[in-house]
């Protein structure tokens, strides 16, 4: 894949930037920004564990938070492990049962996301992927504690938008969000998943695209394992940021939240 | 070449019911094939039996029209943003033309007004698989939020049936924005203490599952309706290997204890009526 790339798709560039197995994942960032604060919390209390989403309480400077993350794995042994962060019901209704703590605790909370999509499969979907993906979409729109979204690398669809559904929703600028995978998106309309570059432009899934189309409120600049200093920017402005809303009562920040979806293709329509 | 073509009606005319035999001539469009027993339907008789099949119960696609006609009392439905049309808001190569395309096929991907049923006064939402197979768009997500928005103000219950190819990839991200939007007003509805039920028809699929069909307080679906998140063909893929025999149908979810009820077409309104009266909701 690697290979097609040129310079007239930058949006594909950036879709195989997102992918780059070098990159800093989920687990690299809890590390950089919690250290030894952080303690993992396993499992669904349904089913199982899925470690394609590594869940847990860390604390942001004297801040308890509540932190998800999609987690792809750093080396091949870990990617598949983790599923190559394509989590399974079992992985969302778990990210749900540490969303629904962190609202009892009136703790914010943190996602970081990271996936391709939600898992396809027989297990997924006989345990009900839809309706995990759809409970996590309803019950996160009314959690009456402060949520704040990460896209750190692949944003893939509803798998992604299960932990998306938050006050505010930042990018890295190597990160990319879409409903569909340029790949699929060319099999299924042009018969031709080598064309996955032009479907990349047409898609509108870079960063900058998504912050221009209003759906995401910052871009954040590409981090590199050893700058702290680029870490110690992100926590402040990530603490700014959910202590900013955990001061709103409860009401007004279901309802900027509930706005901020509540517009998105509104106008398009009442044109 | 095939030979045998100018042979080839006459004997599938045979091998239906023996009543059709002296037939000599029938236009095409008279007759249907049902897509599961093969047997040669005469349209009239299919669609006088709510468009299921009278051999097998094969139950065909309706448009949009023809479901509201079944459910809503004659003459009721108040039809409520008709004016709302898809546009090719990213400038998405090729959706132009599909659209014009589709909108001679139907009005919308889905039509939502207030009716009643029986009886019961009742916000109605109905998907219409002959535009773009009922793909989730801006229109599609703002039309559906606008009436749960409408239904939780007014204090009335919802039915939304569903059919549904998925988020429609020529609205990028703003199509799976509309996931969240759409479970956010069902959300609201459902805190106000409202009833929401989902009827699932073939196909209901991607987006549409993992957002507002799955959560109906009671969620139905017909017979044999293809239920499912990722389609068989992605699994397939995926995982190199054959699906189980009626993996994803309506039947498999209900006994996987994904919804509440399989519910036959001729059954459905009445099934309707009784929930929403169960519920206190009634005449006035």
């Amino acid at each position: 894949m690697a290979n097609t790339t040129n310079n007239t798709y930058p949006a594909y560039e950036k879709v195989l930037a997102a992918r780059d197995a070098s990159k800093l994942t989920a687990v690299d960032f809890i590390q950089h920004m919690f250290g030894d604060s952080f303690f993992e919390l396993h499992g669904d209390r349904r089913f199982s564990d899925d470690k394609a989403i590594v869940a847990g309480l860390a604390k942001l400077y004297e801040m308890p938070v509540t932190v998800i993350g999609i987690e792809k794995g750093r080396n091949t042994k870990e990617r598949m492990e983790r599923n190559f962060g394509q989590a399974h019901p079992e992985g969302y209704r778990k990210a749900l049962r540490l969303i629904k703590q962190a609202e009892k605790f009136r703790r914010p909370v943190l996602c970081l996301v990271d996936t391709s999509g939600a898992f396809p499969g027989i297990g997924a979907e006989e345990r009900g992927q839809g309706q995990a993906i759809a409970e996590n979409l309803m019950e996160m729109m009314t959690l009456k504690t402060p949520v704040l979204t990460i896209l750190i690398g692949e944003g893939g669809s509803g798998g992604a938008l299960a932990l998306a559904v938050a006050d505010e929703v930042w990018m890295l600028e190597n990160s990319v969000y879409s409903v569909i995978s340029p790949e699929g998106c060319a099999s299924i309309l042009w018969k031709d998943s080598a064309k996955a570059p032009q479907a990349a432009e047409a898609l509108k899934m870079t960063a900058q695209d998504l912050f221009r189309l209003g759906v995401v409120e910052r871009i954040i600049r590409q981090p590199k394992a050893d700058d702290l200093a680029m870490f110690e920017s992100l926590k402040l402005l990530v603490m700014r940021t959910l202590e900013k809303n955990l001061a709103l009562p409860d009401a007004e920040l279901l309802q900027r939240r509930y706005d901020r979806f509540r517009k998105i293709g509104a106008q398009d329509a009442q044109e | 070449m095939d030979f045998f073509a100018f042979v080839k009606p006459k004997n599938e005319l045979e091998a239906t019911a023996e009543k059709q035999q002296n037939v000599p001539f029938v236009p095409e469009e008279m007759w249907v094939k049902c897509p599961k027993c093969n047997t040669l339907l005469l349209t009239t008789d299919m669609e006088e039996n709510l468009h299921v099949c009278t051999h097998c119960d094969h139950h065909f696609r309706m448009s949009a029209a023809q479901r509201i006609a079944l459910l809503a009392d004659k003459g009721s439905f108040d039809e409520q943003d008709a004016e709302l049309t898809s546009k090719n808001i990213l400038g998405f190569p090729g959706y132009d033309e599909k659209l014009s395309k589709a909108s001679k096929k139907a009005k919308e991907s889905v039509r939502c007004g207030i009716c009643t049923i029986d009886g019961v006064r009742t916000v109605l939402c109905v998907m219409d698989a002959d535009f773009m197979m009922g793909s989730m768009g801006t229109v599609t997500g703002e039309k559906i939020t606008r009436a749960f928005e409408y239904a939780t103000e007014k204090k009335l219950p919802v039915v939304v049936c569903t059919v549904s190819g998925g988020a429609r990839m020529q609205e990028g991200i703003l199509s799976l924005m509309q996931m969240a939007k759409t479970s956010g007003a069902v959300k609201r509805h459902s805190d106000a203490g409202l009833l929401y039920i989902t009827v699932l028809t073939d196909p209901t699929t991607g987006g549409v599952t993992a957002s507002f069909a799955m959560e109906g307080d009671i969620i139905l679906a017909e017979p044999n309706a293809l239920v499912a998140f990722a389609g068989p063909r992605v699994i397939e893929q995926t995982m190199r290997q054959k699906l189980p025999k009626d993996f994803q149908t309506s039947e498999f979810v209900l006994q996987k204890g994904f919804i509440d009820a399989v519910v036959q077409r001729s059954a459905l309104k009445p099934t309707l009526a009784k929930l929403l009266r169960l519920h206190g909701y009634g005449e006035g």
